[in-house]
């Protein structure tokens, strides 16, 4: 698995650019986790860039690192040409206002303390952009373009409101500013399946309306592939893989993206519902495996993957994967049949 | 029949011959400041030895509330109405001392969230051995054997040395194994497993499900499996029975449900999930608005407020629960998919683009 | 209905119950209500604080106010000695004329309790500001910016809690005097450490949730975080602390005076106390001279307790359904 590949990195407009990102923290007893250990990617304007993988993959790691909170170990973060590690605070803080982020937790993202209209005002508060009636013209705005009635929101606080309003509520508070780059960190893990629709929804339409460009950090893969142009596969710190998100689900090329799609509960009786062979559990992020990280639950592994680390390579049309031994053949995961689709035009 | 589990333990100690578990009207209550909650307001489901059956719904919708009304896990502001009939035996309000001997020994339970229902400052083997000591009264180094071959059951690498380990020793998945162990023990008839795998990962989730499975083959055990999420309910359930607002709105055998889904309500969640086979950026279908109040619920069905094929009866008669093609297929609604009024709504609702309104409906919520 | 609508979630703490049955409170009296508040999306907390809060607080209040405007009560003067009775010498026993009875020099009780509560009731007050103010600020500038400064000041919260408390009070008024100011004071000093450690810990609970590390992500510099997210969170698990801190205060003093150490001029309760016990024959045949304040005192701890641990359930209950 890759950290120090570059292959996949591309030319144009970008948004973001990430390179070598190493975050490692110390925790009790002189250990050291190594969240993120050398991973790089770019989001081109426009993009949606999924970052998916499970727990202790350092994917949210990586979302906090590219704000800077906390200050990553060693690597590059370029946003809009400008490297965020090299800025002092108040440039950085400065530079902070085009990149904002959205959270896993609804409720606790909010100051229960304060009207939700407030809390949305607070970041013009603090930068003291505009008259007060400007503010409150804007802040209105945008809370009806998510779809909050501001007149509520004026009189209410987060606890009033359910998981869904006060995701809303959060997204609308980072619109504020006007960013360019937003990072959801897993947004909706915490809502109920039919919010999430509407979330999803909204994040799409508020891209498109807004010309921002995002980051979705989540574990959720169909969920990802739902909303993302580009999707990266992360593990135990490293790349695994990245491509579009179609081609990615149509061809996954790693074993353990393919193991990832194979463990998903597709909503279809006549799916293959086994479990993918995946050996033993995650192991832990203070002592990663030699190699290539992934090796010791590969059903495919050898000498060298113990040995040597891969990088990404290309497999054409976009596609990098980190393997020795990549799955050459094409893999259609959750289908019974590929005529079947369950497009909602049902 | 009785088939004897790998540990050896005989299974089905009940010997009626009816279905294992029945449910008839049940309610269940909360008395709140705000008034009187309807967490459950009348299910009635059968269930028989051995078999899967899943539970689906939101927040909301009472399956919580309705597994722990099953098991008599209820705090005592609950009030009941009904009947539960496990094996013949009415359970439905009886009183703790007489659960206990049912707890752990006829059914089990296994919970959401492992770190939480584990005893942190007891070891995993004494944890184990505690409930076989308690209901098959067996000595020691027999109890931590047993113990061992569970373990073993549930494919946790390393059993004998696990037994001296804490719970914050293993990980999530391994935690939920033994949590699943520990309900095995002493070889209930019946599982609920209530979200067993929501706060894991997708790959140690799949490996938990395929465990209960094999569970449930090797000792015709029965389990309930009450989930959020249809996808689990897809692969590992014979029957489903879908959730809202505390009534069950429809109940079928899992194939029959996914091909023939009659409930406006089941047809719109499926399409606000995201699956893999659609392309990336497809539109997802949206429920506006929020479950119900279940102090208040609205008059009517209950999922009318929300339903995008809600017409005037909807909203002032509750539909009874009528059955669909086949006896074990019932539903609860009055315009259901596939009748007519459905059909002629559904090409409105698509041609007018409803189907798939953004989150700015949600305003209502 | 406070709808969390919280389903699959990774690592996030799930209410075991549907949110429905996780707000639960019995209901008073097991009485059915029906009744539904506005839209039906807020709980009515307020009436879970219950009668006892609002009996405690109007008991608080009543002392205060008679403490307040003792100067212009109708009352005797505190230090002078009544006129005494033909043929019987004081104490005398409550009745119609006097209603706590008199002490040993003819003064009235009932003006001595509520002149005494000025006294007791200031110590108290000023002694919890100042534990408020100085331990409140330290233990939460140590909760949010942890590391060096939070071992430091955790430090000091052990040294002062592990000083013999009475130690400390008898070498700062036998250094200084024993003026009100310089008794509350002491008593203020003794409170820092454990209110700075609710601070402290509060902090910590609040500083790890992500509205604050939104604030920080849209820019907003420390100073602001900590006044405008942490604080007004914080204030309430503090102000139900204040209640309970300034009861113990209260009963602090009462043990200074029975030492000798507490305020010179002026009664306290506690001296009162002690001049109505300093003999077994005093406590047996004029008892009113040493119960009265010690009713009174006794009555206004418990007030303080109390409403101060209402308040607390009240908010840990809010929190909870949050």
């Amino acid at each position: 698995m890759a950290g120090v590949g570059h292959a996949h990195l591309r030319e144009g407009d970008k948004v973001l650019a990430v390179e070598d990102l190493v975050v490692e923290f110390k925790v009790a007893r002189g250990a050291t986790v190594k969240a993120v250990s050398g991973i790089s990617f770019d989001v081109l304007r426009g993009e949606t860039l999924g970052i998916v993988g499970e727990s202790g993959c350092g994917k949210s790691t990586t979302g906090r690192a590219i704000m800077q909170i906390p200050k990553p170990t060693s690597g590059s973060i370029v946003f809009e040409g400008q490297d965020l590690t090299k800025l002092g605070t108040n440039d950085l803080r400065k530079a902070r206002t085009k990149v904002q982020m959205i959270f896993q937790d609804p409720i606790s993202s909010l100051n229960p303390r304060r009207t939700v209209r407030d809390s949305v005002m607070e970041p013009l508060d603090i930068w003291g952009r505009g008259t007060k009636a400007e503010r409150e013209l804007l802040v209105d705005e945008i809370l009806e373009s998510v779809g909050i009635d501001p007149q509520r929101a004026a009189e209410s606080r987060p606890h009033q409101f359910s998981g869904g309003q006060c995701q809303r509520i959060s997204v609308a508070r980072a619109l504020v500013l006007d960013p360019t780059l937003i990072i959801c960190d897993e947004p909706v893990s915490a809502l109920d399946v039919s919010v999430q629709a509407q979330v999803l929804n909204l994040l799409e339409d508020l891209k498109a309306k807004f010309g921002l460009t995002l980051v979705f950090i989540a574990h959720d893969l169909a969920v990802v592939k739902n909303i993302s142009d580009r999707v990266a596969v992360m593990y135990l710190g490293k790349l695994c893989e990245v491509a579009s998100s179609d081609d990615l689900y149509a061809r996954p090329a790693h074993p353990y993206t393919n193991v990832l799609l194979k463990s998903i509960p597709e909503p279809d009786p006549d799916a293959d519902h086994s479990s993918a062979s995946i050996i033993g559990e995650p192991p832990s992020p203070v002592n990663p495996p030699s190699g290539c990280r992934f090796h010791p639950r590969c059903p495919n592994a050898d000498d060298l993957c113990a040995r040597e680390e891969p990088e990404l390579r290309p497999m054409g049309d976009g596609h990098f994967v980190a393997c020795h031994h990549p799955v050459e053949v094409a893999v259609t995961v959750g289908a019974a049949s590929g005529a079947q689709s369950d497009a909602p035009s049902d | 029949m009785s088939v004897t589990s790998p540990t050896g333990l005989g299974v089905s100690r009940s010997t009626s011959d009816g279905p294992l578990l029945v449910l008839d009207d049940l309610k269940t209550h909360f008395r709140t400041e705000r008034g009187l909650v309807r967490a459950v307001d009348g299910v009635s489901l059968t269930m028989e030895r051995g078999e899967s059956l899943g539970v689906v719904g939101e927040s909301g919708s009472g399956k919580t509330v309705l597994s722990r009304s099953i098991m008599g896990l209820l705090p005592s502001t609950a009030v009941n109405h009904g009947s539960v009939k496990f094996a013949g035996q009415e359970i439905l309000g009886l009183p703790t001392k007489q659960m206990r001997h049912l707890w752990g020994a006829e059914m089990s339970m296994v919970f959401q969230n492992p770190l939480n229902s584990l005893n942190p400052l007891m070891r995993i083997g004494k944890q184990i051995t505690e409930s076989l000591r308690l209901h098959l009264d067996m000595d020691k180094s027999n109890a931590e054997a047993t113990a061992v071959q569970l373990l073993r059951d549930v494919h946790i690498p390393e059993p004998e040395k696990r037994l001296r380990q804490y719970p914050h020793e293993l990980s999530g998945g391994m935690r939920q194994r033994v949590m699943i162990a520990i309900a095995l023990a002493c070889g209930p008839t019946l599982l609920l497993a209530d979200e067993p795998t929501t706060a894991l990962d997708v790959t140690v989730q799949a490996q938990i499900l395929d465990v209960i499975n094999e569970q449930r083959r090797d000792r015709n055990m029965s389990v309930i499996l009450v989930t959020h999420d249809l996808g689990v309910v897809a692969g590992h359930t014979d029957q489903v029975a879908v959730m809202y607002g505390g009534r069950l709105v429809e109940r079928a055998p899992t194939r029959t449900l996914f091909a023939n889904m009659k409930m406006p309500y089941t047809k719109s969640l499926m399409r606000s999930i995201p699956k893999l086979d659609d392309p990336s950026h497809t539109r997802l279908a949206t429920i506006p608005g929020r479950p119900p109040d279940l102090v208040n619920p609205p008059q009517g069905c209950r999922f009318a407020p929300r339903c995008a094929y809600v017409r005037d009866k909807c909203r002032t008669e509750e539909p009874p629960l009528v059955q669909a093609d086949s006896p074990d297929h019932v539903y609860a609604c009055w315009y259901p998919v596939g009748s007519p009024e459905f059909i002629e709504r559904d090409a409105e609702v698509k041609a007018s683009g409803l189907l798939t309104a953004s989150a700015g409906v949600g305003m209502a919520g | 209905m406070t709808d969390l609508t919280r389903s699959s979630g990774h690592d996030t703490d799930h209410p075991h119950l549907d949110d429905a049955a996780a707000s639960l409170v019995p209901a008073i009296a097991g009485i059915e209500s029906h009744e539904v508040p506005g839209d039906g999306t807020e709980v009515a907390a307020k009436r879970r604080v219950g009668w006892g809060f609002w009996v405690s607080v109007a008991w608080i209040a009543m002392v205060v106010l008679a403490a307040i405007l003792a100067p212009w009560l109708p009352i005797d003067d505190p230090e002078v000695t009544q006129p005494t009775r033909v043929g019987e010498r004081p104490p005398y026993p409550p009745g119609s004329e006097f209603w706590f009875g008199t002490d040993q020099l003819n003064r009235d009780m009932f003006s001595r309790t509520i002149w005494g509560a000025r006294t007791s009731l200031t110590v108290g007050f000023v002694a919890i500001a100042f534990g408020m103010l100085v331990g409140g600020t330290l233990g939460m500038l140590a909760g949010y910016f942890r590391g060096k400064f939070d071992q430091g000041v955790s430090f000091v919260f052990v040294v002062l809690l592990s000083f013999p408390a009475l130690v400390l009070a008898i070498l700062i008024t036998a250094l200084l005097d024993r003026s009100l100011f310089t008794i509350s004071v002491t008593l203020g000093i003794l409170s820092v450490a454990p209110v700075g450690r609710v601070a402290r810990a509060s902090t910590i609970s609040f500083a790890d949730r992500e509205f604050v590390l939104a604030s920080r992500t849209l820019g907003a510099k420390n100073p602001r975080i900590i006044v405008r997210e942490l604080l007004p969170n914080v204030v309430i698990p503090m102000s139900a602390l204040a209640l309970l801190g300034m009861a113990v205060a209260v009963v602090a003093e009462g043990g200074l005076a029975f030492l000798g150490l507490s305020v010179e001029k002026g009664s306290t309760w506690g001296k009162l106390i002690l001049n109505g016990a300093s003999s077994s024959r005093d406590l047996q045949e004029a008892p009113w001279m040493s119960f009265a304040p010690i009713i009174v005192l006794f009555l206004t701890v418990l007030a303080l307790n109390f409403a101060g641990d209402r308040l607390r359930d009240y908010f840990d209950v809010k929190e909870a359904a949050l």
